[in-house]
């Protein structure tokens, strides 16, 4: 079956470490990372961890792709 | 309790929707005959089915279960993976699979027919579409309800909502859809509840403090100060542990009966790697599978015992107490979700708890259909059609298995005697199994007659024995002593695991003693790859050591070992 998993599974993390990232930048130093999450902004720290996965996945996939 | 969930945790639920939905439609050109809708064409590659393999266990029981279960008991937990699936999983890879997957058998209950007879298969497949359908609906409900407490959405809704995705994903695109959806749900749930379990143990100051902290839950309990930290420690007797269990209970009836039982003979788990493209794929399924599920613990158990810590430190005030008095274990997830995760990656996390219900949902769904079609339909309504017609069953049985769940998702909210009765008759339909394949694979001499008498022994044992045991201040009826209290046990777990212990000896024995008084119904020709001496060991493919099942197996065993070992 020609249909590469890793596609979709990529660009699908990929938006949410995008989506995290930026909110976590416009949200920083907000409340909420006190009250939550022992001061520390996890919506960008783990946004861009989230943002890096998807990125490996759709290269692996569009590396493939061409070969 | 509630949990609030913002603009960009709703999209982010949306999208994870969108893409589900979206993987069926991108499938549905591939789906052209029957083989392509309920095994995939064969043809998924290992490190998926691997994936999808533990996820489509990795439903919302499991999740919100083995936390529950974290807080409730302790590091004990684990047993269920370190005990239980772990070695029933290298079990299936080396030595059953090349049957499975040999015998081109498309179902688990078509493996029986080959290998003993049709009454065989016709009592397994009917017992195991019913079983799923039912699991597949309390799945269901269970998402509902709590969708309804945590964010007040309504029950009608819900269910709709989730029967209706997974309706559509798995109506397009089969069981590759299923599989494809189960790998993005495990990235959802590793992804989402990591840095959930990260902070937690960050707040309760790591490790070393939370076993300090874990020491008064232990005592105010009345066990040793180390009983929430150590698995084996404490299992001498069973009144040393909150599981009221010893070990050779815990050794015997989950690890051996229970878990060998479900892992290596459960069609919903074996399905995943039966679609894998090459035998050696298949072999390697559960042990891709058994990687992560090693660890697994540190994701679902953890939080449980972190946030027992948490709630035995603030005065009782952490978790939300049941009408009794006692913590809401079931609620230790969402509660955890609440605490640590703020808006963002909380739609994240919050995702990831759906999809683990929906993907419970599905693989019951895609278990159901495929037995359903092969093995009922085809086999006593409607032989010899086109493989069309079946495909085109297999999605009608689809529609029905779903609204059947919703049947019984609506059953189980409004009578939960019921659901509890029908989980106690699958427990005794399932506790014998193991035996009659084990039998059935490693000894030639097992007849069909002998199989069947087994199963239905074996069931009746567990029954019987369920009518004489009896649990220390526990109703008499559905949780046993019908029969008279004759043997009395320290926990409800505790009888379980002795009653699967009895129902596997029953079937065990049943299944010998009719085999050796009726006259074999299969020949040594008709029995080639389907019994381990009659079959050609297969070779290995000149693969580097690590995709070698053998390998790979001594591999897993030694890490299973060695974390029993650390955390003894």
């Amino acid at each position: 079956m020609n249909f590469d998993l890793r596609l979709p599974l990529g660009a699908m993390f990929a938006i949410y470490g995008l989506m995290l990232t930026l909110f976590g930048f416009a949200t920083n130093g907000q409340e909420m990372y006190q009250t939550h999450s022992l001061g520390i902004n996890v919506n960008l720290r783990w946004g861009i961890v989230l943002l890096v996965f998807g990125l490996v996945m759709l290269g692996l996939a569009l590396k493939r792709k061409k070969s | 309790m509630q949990i609030h969930l913002g603009l960009i945790d709703y999209s982010i639920l949306i999208i994870y929707f969108l893409f589900v939905i979206g993987i069926g439609f991108a499938l549905k050109r591939y789906m052209k005959g029957s083989t392509d809708f309920f095994l995939s064409g064969r043809s998924i590659p290992a490190w998926v089915t691997g994936l999808a393999f533990i996820s489509a266990n990795l439903g919302a029981q499991e999740v919100i279960g083995m936390a529950a279960s974290g807080a409730k008991y302790g590091i004990m937990t684990s047993h269920f993976y370190w005990v239980g699936a772990i070695p029933a999983m290298v079990f299936l890879a080396i030595f059953m699979m090349p049957f499975y997957y040999g015998s081109k058998a498309r179902s688990v209950p078509e493996y029986l027919k080959m290998r003993f007879d049709e009454k065989t298969r016709g009592l397994n497949a009917i017992s195991f579409a019913v079983m799923t359908v039912f699991s597949s609906g309390i799945s269901l409900h269970a998402l509902a309800k709590l969708m309804e407490l945590l964010l007040g959405w309504n029950y009608n809704a819900c269910i709709a909502l989730s029967a209706f995705i997974v309706l559509v994903y798995i109506f397009l695109g089969g069981l590759t859809s299923a599989i494809y959806n189960e790998v993005l749900q495990f990235f959802m749930i590793v992804l989402g509840f990591a840095p959930l379990v990260f902070l937690a143990l960050k707040d309760v100051g790591g490790w070393a403090a939370l076993k300090t902290k874990l020491v008064p839950v232990a005592t105010s309990n009345g066990f040793a100060p180390g009983t929430w930290t150590q698995s084996w420690a404490h299992m001498n007797a069973p009144s040393d542990n909150p599981m009221g269990i010893g070990w050779f209970g815990m050794v015997m009836g989950l690890g051996f009966v229970l878990s060998f039982g479900y892992w290596c003979t459960d069609f919903l788990v074996v399905q995943r790697a039966m679609a894998a493209n090459s035998m050696s794929a298949a072999r390697r399924t559960p042990l891709i599978a058994a990687l992560p599920k090693m660890l697994f613990p540190a994701l679902v158990i953890l939080p449980g015992m972190i946030a027992i810590a948490i709630h035995h430190g603030e005065a009782n005030k952490f978790l939300p107490l049941g009408s009794d008095g006692t913590p809401d274990y079931n609620l230790t997830i969402p509660t955890l979700l609440a605490r640590y995760l703020p808006t963002g990656i909380l739609g994240v996390g919050f995702t990831a708890l759906m999809a683990s219900f929906m993907s419970g949902m599905a693989g019951n769904v895609t278990a159901f259909n495929t037995v359903w079609t092969y093995d009922i339909y085809q086999s006593y309504l409607a032989k010899n059609k086109s493989d069309t017609h079946y495909l085109w069953m297999g999605r009608m049985a689809t529609v029905f298995g779903i609204l059947v769940s919703v049947g019984c998702a609506y059953l189980a909210s409004k009578f939960n005697n019921i659901m509890d009765m029908l989980q106690l008759v699958f427990g005794f339909v399932n506790a014998p199994l193991f035996a009659t394949f084990l039998l059935g694979m490693f000894w030639r001499r097992a007849t069909g007659h002998g199989a069947f008498c087994g199963l239905l022994g074996g069931t009746l044992g567990a029954a019987f024995f369920h009518g004489l045991a009896h649990t220390q201040g526990a109703e008499i009826g559905i949780k046993g002593g019908w029969l008279g209290q004759k043997i009395v046990f320290q926990s409800e777990m505790s009888q379980n695991f002795w009653m699967a212990i009895i129902a596997w000896t029953t079937c065990f024995v049943v299944t010998i003693v009719i085999s050796i008084l009726t006259a074999r119904n299969k020949t040594d020709e008709e029995l080639k790859g389907l019994v381990y001496s009659l079959t050609p060991k297969p070779k290995s493919e000149n693969e580097p050591w690590y995709q070698q099942p053998v390998a790979l197996g001594i591999l897993v065993l030694i890490g299973t070992i060695a974390l029993n070992i650390i955390f003894w």
